[in-house]
């Protein structure tokens, strides 16, 4: 029962049917979700791809170093999220939230890398109206890339909270997004930076 | 703090994960330098799959989730499959009436900069 001033833990946070923990296994929902919409998206990229080669001469104009090393960004800020993870396994909040800002860090370089490469596509001629290769890759570059910005709110919000010592089982929770935002980007650099 | 304790994992060396994926990272970018098809096709998407699967298994723990979660994102996956195999014939054919695009099926003008 609850006290005076404070909330009731509702019930559906504390029953689990499945043998996981509901703020887990409703990340895992989210995230089957975010298979089904970054998957249609590339599967659609992927048919159009192999219909139309002249795309590779498009792609040909996308900057390689620059999705090299968001990719090296990403990984790095992935190791960090798990490494905060761990962490807060071990009961150490201060440490956890260093590791998330440390993410959050890592995502802010992969935006402002991002930024700098779009605009200079832009620049170019390169826009979304171009062509539907280009369509796609700001589609899907952008779309992802607004998946790295909740992602990053979110994680200051929880390193906020793992700072203090509060919900440090959330860290694991927004580890888990993150990572899903780190392999979706494995597949985007291939498809629309190596493939020419 | 109760929900936490009741789902400790056992933590591998994230560290040596990391270096995996940094080194499959330096192949996928300098297999499709060689130019081959095949090696492109092997060296760039063939390690992005098999990138992914080690992000899955040891940051996000697939290797440890119980099997419910694995059924969902196959069965996910299998929709991603079931779009491909329902429109690619389509999408992927030579001939027959066509819905047609001209700035789709012809290249753009080049940009000259």
């Amino acid at each position: 029962m609850a006290h005076a001033g404070e909330f009731p833990v509702p019930l559906a946070t504390r029953r689990s049917a499945t043998g996981i923990p509901t703020g887990r296994l409703a990340v895992w929902w989210v995230l089957a979700s975010e298979i089904v919409i970054f998957g249609g998206l590339l599967a659609s990229y992927i048919m159009f791809r192999l219909h139309h080669p002249h795309w590779a001469d498009e792609a040909s104009h996308t900057k390689v170093w620059a999705g090299g090393f968001n990719t090296f960004v990403l990984l790095t800020s992935s190791l960090f999220a798990v490494l905060g993870h761990q962490a807060a396994e071990h009961g150490d909040g201060a440490k956890a939230a260093r590791f998330l800002r440390l993410t959050v860090l890592g995502g802010l370089v992969f935006l402002g890398v991002k930024t700098i490469e779009w605009s200079g596509e832009i620049r170019h001629g390169f826009t979304i109206y171009r062509d539907l290769f280009w369509t796609f890759y700001y589609t899907a570059t952008g779309l992802h890339g607004l998946h790295v910005l909740v992602g990053m709110i979110i994680l200051w919000i929880v390193a906020n909270d793992a700072a203090r010592g509060k919900n440090l089982h959330r860290v694991e929770l927004i580890g888990i997004y993150w990572h899903f935002v780190d392999a979706v980007w494995i597949f985007l650099f291939p498809l629309f930076y190596i493939a020419r | 703090m109760a929900a936490h304790a009741e789902t400790q994992t056992s933590h591998p060396n994230y560290v040596k994960v990391y270096i995996a994926l940094l080194v499959l990272f330096a192949i996928s970018v300098l297999g499709p330098l060689l130019g081959h098809l095949w090696i492109t096709l092997i060296t760039a998407f063939g390690i992005a799959v098999v990138k992914a699967t080690l992000v899955a298994a040891y940051f996000m723990h697939l290797n440890i989730e119980r099997r419910y979660i694995w059924y969902l994102l196959l069965t996910m996956l299998a929709f991603m499959g079931l779009l491909f195999a329902g429109v690619a014939p389509d999408v992927l054919a030579k001939s027959g009436q066509n819905w047609y695009h001209a700035r789709t099926v012809q290249p753009p003008p080049p940009l000259h900069h």
